[in-house]
């Protein structure tokens, strides 16, 4: 099962390495990363595989949200499926 | 992997553009409910509810985080009451009433529809029953939701019910006086009622439904007008092209969120209503994107022509989207649901005649109107004929929920709160049609061939 965890917010040190801390944690895989500043936010997008995860989504999806809390930045994680729902045939 | 711009694009359209689904309806058939006996066959009901849908809230909830979007309402429809409740012959109906709301408290939804009746051609003596105990059955219960479908294009129009959902309509208006004739938000009367409809207050599950099944509708009218904002000079071909993309891409959303729901929940996947439904919310009007488009208001001449190419495009867009579509898809145009709509009246732009115009291009009817508590029974009655009669002609769906309410005149404001919004009270045309409402009997069902 995959998912795609989206980081917006002001630009700040250590983002990736506190997000990625959280995952490597809880045994999530990151397949594919990257980050841009789109309308004046800076966006950072991976794409994790779950497979291997030690702990539940919602577990997860909290620990993610905390984790966005304490950098002050929006942090959520989607399943995979509604990206591809709705941009692909 | 999706592209950055692709999940920018989704992100801004659930945090900014109100796109979510406004609600997974789950079908229960009754028909194995009925009884000889009212309190044996409430029961019946009450445990096959509570138990067929024990996880319907849980699962809504769950999709909801995992996949990160708004499901609004979980809600129930039942077989139409009158069908069920028959083999009781008993005349106090609004113990059936009763039960839907405990068994809808118990599982956690905001709605239960289907205390309905269908009289299209004629009246059951349950249906009979069930009509004359709809004002009871709204005033004494919070979650229930009635339907009555008087009219069909193969069976023409039961003016006789016609007549009587007038004097009906005004009794439930006035039994919840206090609460601005809150009952009658909870009622509508219907031509060519669809049966697989996840709407409120209209849903039921009709009668060549499955067992169990999940209906689900979406929402996004913030989504269509931020798409146009961003074209303001293109022609109305682009413009039905750029509805069409955003119609696919929020029908998508409802169709995976409706597998995987009738999946959690061990239900037959029935349809994904192709809607744009709006809320009071600033950003989430059907009316503002007229307004988008280049009208002034939703109601100044131009208004048919724009909505009935927004409702167009937004099935066009919406069918390849999803594997089977139904319910009542299309644009709804609530008065009181509809920021854009509520400012419309306001400013005089829109009147019932003009929205009665516009009901014949769209997915609904007159939708969530108030008008004055003293407008007599006969007038509220003609309302509905002219409706029905929009819909049996046309071969589409419409309906009429309007709240005559209580001790109200043009001008005054009721305020329902929540998704029900606030009314402000319209007039209606004030000549007399009581000599024609009072003939009664039946509009018989129209020719189909010579369409003009």
């Amino acid at each position: 099962m995959k998912a795609i965890i989206t980081v917006i917010g002001m630009d700040r040190v250590g983002i990736i390495a506190n997000v990625s801390n959280v995952l490597m944690n809880a045994s999530v895989n990151i397949e594919d990363i990257s980050q841009t500043i789109m309308q004046g936010y800076f966006m950072m997008y991976m794409l994790v595989d779950l497979s291997k995860m030690e702990i539940s989504f919602e577990e997860l999806s909290g620990k993610l949200n905390e984790k966005g809390k304490e950098l002050e930045m929006q942090i959520r994680i989607q399943k995979e499926e509604i990206f591809k729902a709705m941009h692909t045939i | 992997m999706i592209g950055q711009k692709e999940i920018y694009e989704t992100i801004q359209m659930l945090d900014e553009q109100h796109l979510d689904i406004r609600t997974i309806t789950m079908g229960i058939s009754l028909y194995d409910c009925a009884d000889p006996d009212i309190d044996a066959a409430c029961d019946k009901i009450y445990e096959k509810v509570t138990k067929r849908a024990k996880d319907l809230v849980p699962v809504g909830e769950q999709i909801e985080k995992e996949y990160g979007i708004d499901i609004v309402n979980k809600r129930i429809s039942v077989t139409p009451i009158s069908f069920i409740a028959a083999a009781s012959k008993s005349k106090d109906y609004v113990k059936f009433a009763k039960t839907l709301d405990k068994a809808a408290k118990e599982v956690g939804v905001n709605f239960i529809g289907g205390y309905s009746a269908l009289v299209q051609k004629g009246f059951s003596d349950s249906d009979r029953v069930l009509i004359d105990s709809i004002p009871e059955a709204l005033a004494k219960t919070q979650k229930v939701c009635s339907s009555v479908n008087l009219a069909s294009t193969r069976s023409g129009i039961n003016m006789d019910a016609v007549k009587q959902m007038g004097k009906i309509i005004k009794d439930a208006a006035n039994l919840t006086a206090s609460q601005g004739g809150l009952a009658c938000a909870k009622l509508v009367v219907f031509a060519n009622a669809p049966d697989d409809n996840p709407f409120m207050a209209g849903a039921f599950h009709g009668p060549g439904e499955a067992e169990c099944v999940i209906n689900v509708g979406v929402s996004g009218p913030g989504v269509v007008r931020r798409a146009l904002e961003k074209r303001p000079n293109a022609d109305l071909g682009h413009v039905a092209e750029t509805i069409k993309k955003a119609a696919f891409k929020i029908t998508r959303m409802g169709q995976l969120v409706a597998v995987e729901a009738s999946k959690r929940l061990g239900a037959e996947f029935g349809i994904v209503d192709l809607s744009l439904a709006p809320t009071p919310a600033v950003g989430d009007s059907v009316a503002e994107i007229l307004q988008e488009m280049g009208l002034e208001y939703a109601g100044a001449h131009g208004s048919t022509a724009a909505l009935a190419m927004l409702n167009d495009a937004v099935k066009k867009g919406g069918l390849m989207a999803s594997s089977h579509v139904g319910g009542l898809s299309g644009a709804f145009i609530p008065v009181s649901e509809d920021n854009g709509m509520i400012q419309a009246v306001c400013k005089g732009a829109l009147s019932i005649e003009k929205l009665e115009a516009m009901t014949s291009v769209c997915s609904v009817g007159l939708d969530m109107i108030v008008i004055p508590g003293d407008t007599p029974n006969e007038t509220i009655s003609a309302i509905i004929a002219d409706e029905m009669a929009i819909g049996v002609i046309n071969n589409k769906t419409t309906a009429v929920r309007i709240i005559p309410a209580p001790g109200l005149k043009v001008g005054d404001t009721v305020e329902f709160g929540g998704l029900l919004g606030s009314g402000p009270v319209m007039a209606v045309n004030p000549f007399g049609n009581a000599a024609f409402i009072n003939r009664g009997g039946r509009i018989p069902a129209p020719v189909h061939s010579m369409r003009n």
